[in-house]
């Protein structure tokens, strides 16, 4: 009897373990030993990091999406259909289209949604650039914002959490090059009582920030937004609230609703297990990406690292009946810090982040791998 | 026993204090939250936010290395 293997989700991480295991797995699955099906809500592939250089007219929209199904191995079996029930007890997953799959081993990768709509007047009155189309939204209203105060305002939680930084960054080198930074007043909050979650990167913010004329205000996690006649104010749980003229968000995050659904969470991240990286309490149950409950960072490195993990343990169970290796927490960030630099930091378990100075070969290098990532999606780089 | 526990022990991105807000978004009124954390500022931090924003801190606790600090949504 052949061996099923189901990915759920064909974000970063489903599509990487995808492709690792079709590699892995060749001959198992030339002699019909081993069959990989991938179910996608989605039939073409974002490349999400790219969000913020559409933003800042640094890249164009179709640069960052290819189909779905190109990036697969062609061992790879694809559905384009959504996934809206996992029952873990029967390995069994339901879709919209009334399928039903079976399994011996299941992926889970169905990744993270921003969702405005969960704090009041955020949707209406908040721009954000996590999606292709709002990034879009959002650069035409950069482009003829000629004066006033620009606020950004962090939900939680989120994913790709250098994303703050950079989009502040990146907003005063936009108005500095457009010569008209001293008419824009940049105002950054944050939900936490420093600037950014990792320590080193928030006390090496601070000075750049006052170097910059950035202003900022910490522990401010945004409870309500509403417009008056004189703008947009944010107001915050702890008691303050932000005027601006144009809210730049990055709004609060939940998993997939078929994870809320099938009764696992309430929020949609999946109970993991920190080292083994499979559901807890669920042997034959991987999961990836955002959709774990690890306290790490949400971003696609993570994604990445672990979908290394994820594909050798999976490799070795079929062919060997054990995993290979436990996951050290490792994830690796650039951080652009403007137009024209950037820096990166890497953290695991054990290891606490040590940012680098920020350098123009950093910058470069982020910009190569912007398009040297479609490498990464086939499982090559 | 709270309700949800967070092992946030070396956590260095998001962290405890992002854990708990996370938390304590996506539960409801009268759960108690019990976050786990290796950074001794936790200890600190936490309560004065729950101050900050209404909600009950049931206490803290050191233990072999970490703390255990308990909050309950009241609102």
């Amino acid at each position: 009897m052949a061996k099923h293997v189901v990915i759920v989700g064909g974000g970063v991480a489903g599509t990487i373990i995808a492709n690792l295991l079709a590699r892995g797995l060749k001959e198992e699955l030339s002699k019909a030993e081993v069959v990989i099906t991938m179910i996608s809500k989605d039939d073409k592939h974002v490349y999400q990091p790219g969000f913020l250089y559409v933003l800042f007219d640094k890249m164009r929209p179709d640069e960052l999406v290819r189909d779905q199904k190109s990036l697969l191995s062609p061992s790879i079996i694809f559905h384009h259909d959504t996934v809206v029930g996992i029952d873990p007890k029967a390995c069994e997953v339901h879709t919209e289209k009334g399928k039903k799959f079976k399994y011996d081993y299941l992926v889970v990768t169905t990744g993270s949604r921003p969702m405005p709509e969960l704090i009041p007047g955020l949707k209406e009155h908040g721009n954000m650039f996590y999606t292709l189309e709002s990034a879009i939204e959002l650069r035409e209203k950069l482009r003829k914002f000629e004066k006033g105060r620009i606020a950004i305002s962090m939900g939680v939680p989120h994913k790709c959490p250098v994303a703050p930084f950079e989009v502040t960054f990146m907003l005063d080198d936009y108005f500095n090059k457009k010569g008209i930074r001293d008419k824009v007043e940049i105002m950054y909050t944050y939900p936490i009582g420093r600037i950014h979650s990792l320590e080193p990167v928030a006390q090496w913010g601070v000075p750049e920030f006052e170097r910059r004329g950035i202003k900022y205000e910490t522990l401010f996690n945004m409870e309500k937004v509403e417009a008056t006649k004189d703008g947009i104010v944010v107001h915050s749980a702890e008691g303050s609230s932000v005027e601006c003229d144009l809210l730049i968000t990055i709004p609060p995050h939940r998993g997939a609703q078929a994870i809320m659904d099938s009764g696992i969470s309430n929020d949609g991240w999946i109970p993991t297990n920190r080292h083994s990286l499979k559901y807890e309490g669920y042997e034959n149950v991987y999961v990836a990406g955002d959709t774990t409950n690890l306290p790490i960072s949400k971003a696609g490195s993570t994604a990445h690292f672990e979908s290394d993990v994820v594909a050798d343990n999976l490799i070795a169970e079929i062919k060997e009946g054990h995993p290979a290796r436990d996951y050290d927490g490792k994830v690796m960030c650039f951080i652009e810090t403007g137009f024209d630099k950037g820096t990166y930091i890497h953290f695991n378990y054990t290891t606490p982040p040590s940012p680098m100075p920020p350098s123009k070969m950093i910058h470069w290098l982020k910009l190569g791998y912007n398009r040297m990532y479609w490498l990464t999606a086939r499982g090559v780089l | 026993m709270a309700d949800k526990v967070i092992d946030a022990r070396v956590s260095f991105c998001p962290g405890p204090l992002m854990e708990l807000i996370a938390a304590m978004k996506s539960n409801p009124v009268g759960t108690t939250i019990e976050i786990l954390s290796t950074d001794k500022g936790s200890a600190k931090d936490i309560p004065e936010w729950l101050k900050k924003v209404g909600q009950e801190f049931v206490g803290v606790e050191e233990r072999d290395g970490y703390w255990s600090i308990v909050a309950k949504k009241i609102k």
